[in-house]
C-alpha cells in the first residue's frame, strides 16, 4: 500500500465516516431525547416533522442558521466566536481513539477501525475532557453578562472537581488491565470479563462524573434556567448556538462510547469468535453491539435528565470532594492491592 | 524537499514563539491567557514529533486543562465581578532584561555542550511503562521530594485561604 493512501486518504475517509455517524447520532438523540421528555411528561413531544417527528432535527438547524447572528455591544467580539469552536473542535476529537471493532482484513491488508490507534488513548480522553471547559468559561466570560459569567464560573469549578476522580477511577482500570491502549482494554473485556463486573464503584464514580463533565442534569448548575437564564450560552443564538447544542449532545454520545469502551466489554459481544462467523460478518457485528450499547447509555442519560432533579451547588460541590474523591482513592487502593496480591 | 517531520517542526515552532510573544507584549490579559493556550498545546505537538506521547498528553493535562483553566479562572473573578482591571504593564524593565538574557546565555551553553540523542525514534514505541518504572526505582527520591513538596504547597495554600 503507497504511504500517501496508508497515512493520509484512509484515515481521511475514517474520519469523514465516523464523523458523519456521530452528527447523525447527534440528530437522533436530540429527537430521542424530546420525544422520551414527552413521553416522560405525559405528552406527545414533536412529532409532526416526517414520520414520528424524526426529521424535527433538520428543522431546527435549518432554522438556527435562518436567525439573526446576535452578538453584545460590550462583549468580547473575537472570543466570543472562538468559544464555541473551541466547544464543538474538543467534543467532536474525542472519538478519535475509540475502537468500534476489531481489526478486519480486506484486499489483502489489515484495517483499524479506529481513527487514531495510540499507545496512551486513556491519557487522551481525560485530556480532551479536561479541554472541554474552555469552551463554557470563555463563553461564560465573553459575553459580558453576569448571568453568563456565573455559569462559566460554576461550570469550571465543576468541571475541574469532577475531573479529578473520574481521572482516579480510571487508574483502576489501567491497574487491572495494566494498559493505556483502548484497543488492548477491549480485548481484555472478552467474554464476560467486563471492567463493570471487575470495577463497579470505579465504574460508578466515572458515570456520575461522565454526567458532571457533560453538564447535564441532575449536574446541569451552569445552564440552570430558573436561576441563570440559559447560563453560559445566554447570549448565543444562531449557529454559534447550534454549535453549543452539538458540542453538548456530541459529549453524550462520546461519553457513552468511552464508557462502553472503558467499563462495558466495548465492541465485544460476549463468545461472538467462538461462532465461526466469517471475519466481515464478525466486525459488522461487532459494530452493531457497539452501536446498542452506545443506545442503551445514551438513553440511560436521557432517562436521569427527566427523572432527577438538580443538584443545588454546596451539595454538588460536596459530593464531589468529600464523597467521590474518597470513594474514587479507596478503589484504587483496593484494586492496587488485590492486583499486587494476584500477581 | 524537507521530510515532513522538519516542516512540522517549523511550523510549530513559528506558532509557539509568535503566541509567547502576544503572551508577553498583549494589553488584555485575558488574550495572553487564549495566547498561552496556543503555545503550550504547540509545545505538546513538538512532543509527539519527538515520538514522546506521554509528555505530550501530560502537557496538555497539566499545563492547558490544568495551570491555565485555574489562571482564566482567577482572570474572570478579579475582571468581571470585582471590576478591577488587571492592567498589564512592564516593571523593573532594566532588570528584566539582564534576567532574560542570562537565562538566554545558560540555554545556549546548554545547547551547544549537551551530547543530544539524535537517534531517529522509534515508530510506536511504548513510553509509558519505561517513564514509569524509571520513575518508581532510579528516579524514586526526586519523585517522593516533589510530591512531598506539592503537598505542602496544597495544605499551604488551604490554610491561607482558611485565615480570613
Amino acid at each position: 500500500m503507497p504511504a500517501a493512501v496508508q497515512y493520509i486518504i484512509i484515515p481521511l475517509v475514517k474520519v469523514v465516516l465516523i464523523q458523519i455517524t456521530l452528527l447523525i447520532g447527534v440528530a437522533l438523540t436530540v429527537w430521542l431525547e424530546r420525544r422520551t421528555a414527552g413521553f416522560i411528561q405525559d405528552r406527545y413531544g414533536p412529532n409532526r416533522v416526517g414520520p414520528f417527528g424524526l426529521l424535527q432535527p433538520v428543522a431546527d438547524v435549518v432554522k438556527l442558521f435562518m436567525k439573526e447572528d446576535i452578538v453584545p455591544e460590550k462583549a468580547n467580539k473575537f472570543i466570543h466566536s472562538l468559544a464555541p469552536a473551541i466547544s464543538v473542535t474538543i467534543a467532536l476529537s474525542t472519538i478519535a481513539v475509540i475502537p468500534f471493532a476489531d481489526p478486519i482484513q480486506l484486499f489483502g491488508s489489515e484495517f483499524k477501525l479506529q481513527i487514531a490507534d495510540v499507545n496512551i488513548g486513556i491519557l487522551y480522553i481525560l485530556a480532551m475532557v479536561s479541554l472541554g471547559v474552555y469552551g463554557v468559561t470563555l463563553s461564560g466570560w465573553a459575553s459580558n453578562n453576569k448571568y453568563s459569567l456565573l455559569g462559566g464560573l460554576r461550570s469550571s469549578a465543576q468541571m475541574i472537581s469532577y475531573e479529578l476522580s473520574m481521572g482516579v477511577a480510571v487508574l483502576g482500570i489501567i491497574l487491572v488491565n495494566g494498559t493505556f491502549e483502548l484497543d488492548t482494554i477491549v480485548q481484555n473485556q472478552a467474554g464476560w470479563k467486563w471492567n463493570i463486573i471487575l470495577q463497579p464503584v470505579g465504574f460508578l464514580i466515572f458515570l456520575t462524573a461522565a454526567f458532571a463533565e457533560t453538564n447535564r442534569t441532575p449536574f446541569d448548575l451552569p445552564e440552570a434556567e430558573q436561576e441563570l437564564v440559559g447560563g453560559y450560552h445566554t447570549e448565543y443564538s444562531s449557529l454559534k448556538f447550534a454549535l453549543f447544542f452539538l458540542s453538548e449532545y456530541a459529549n453524550v454520545i462520546v461519553s457513552a462510547c468511552v464508557i462502553t469502551t472503558l467499563y462495558l466489554g466495548g465492541y465485544q459481544f460476549p463468545y461472538l469468535q467462538t461462532f465461526g462467523l466469517s471475519p466481515v460478518l464478525v466486525s459488522i457485528l461487532q459494530i452493531i453491539t457497539f452501536l446498542i450499547k452506545i443506545f442503551i447509555i445514551v438513553f440511560f442519560f436521557i432517562w436521569i435528565r427527566w427523572t432527577v432533579p438538580r443538584f443545588r451547588y454546596d451539595q454538588l460541590m460536596v459530593l464531589g470532594w468529600k464523597v467521590m474523591l474518597p470513594l474514587a482513592l479507596a478503589n484504587l487502593t483496593i484494586t492496587a492491592i488485590i492486583v499486587t496480591l494476584l500477581k | 524537499m524537507p521530510d515532513i517531520n522538519t516542516i512540522l517542526f517549523y511550523i510549530f515552532a513559528f506558532l509557539i514563539v509568535s503566541f509567547s510573544f502576544i503572551v508577553v507584549f498583549a494589553k488584555n490579559i485575558i488574550y495572553s491567557a487564549v495566547s498561552l493556550f496556543v503555545t503550550l498545546f504547540g509545545t505538546a505537538a513538538l512532543y509527539i514529533l519527538l515520538r514522546a506521547d506521554f509528555l505530550a498528553i501530560t502537557q496538555v493535562m497539566v499545563y492547558i486543562g490544568g495551570i491555565l483553566i485555574l489562571l482564566i479562572f482567577g482572570i474572570m473573578m478579579t475582571t468581571r465581578i470585582t471590576d478591577s482591571e488587571i492592567k498589564t504593564t512592564n516593571l523593573s524593565s532594566v532588570p528584566a532584561v539582564f534576567v532574560s538574557a542570562g537565562v538566554f546565555v545558560i540555554l545556549i551553553i546548554v545547547l551547544l555542550t549537551t551530547k543530544w540523542n539524535i537517534n531517529p525514534p522509534v515508530e510506536n514505541d511504548v513510553t509509558v511503562n519505561r517513564i514509569g518504572n524509571l520513575l518508581l526505582t532510579t528516579y524514586l527520591l526526586p519523585f517522593e521530594i516533589a510530591s512531598v513538596v506539592l503537598l505542602i504547597a496544597l495544605m499551604g495554600a488551604a490554610m491561607y485561604a482558611r485565615k480570613k
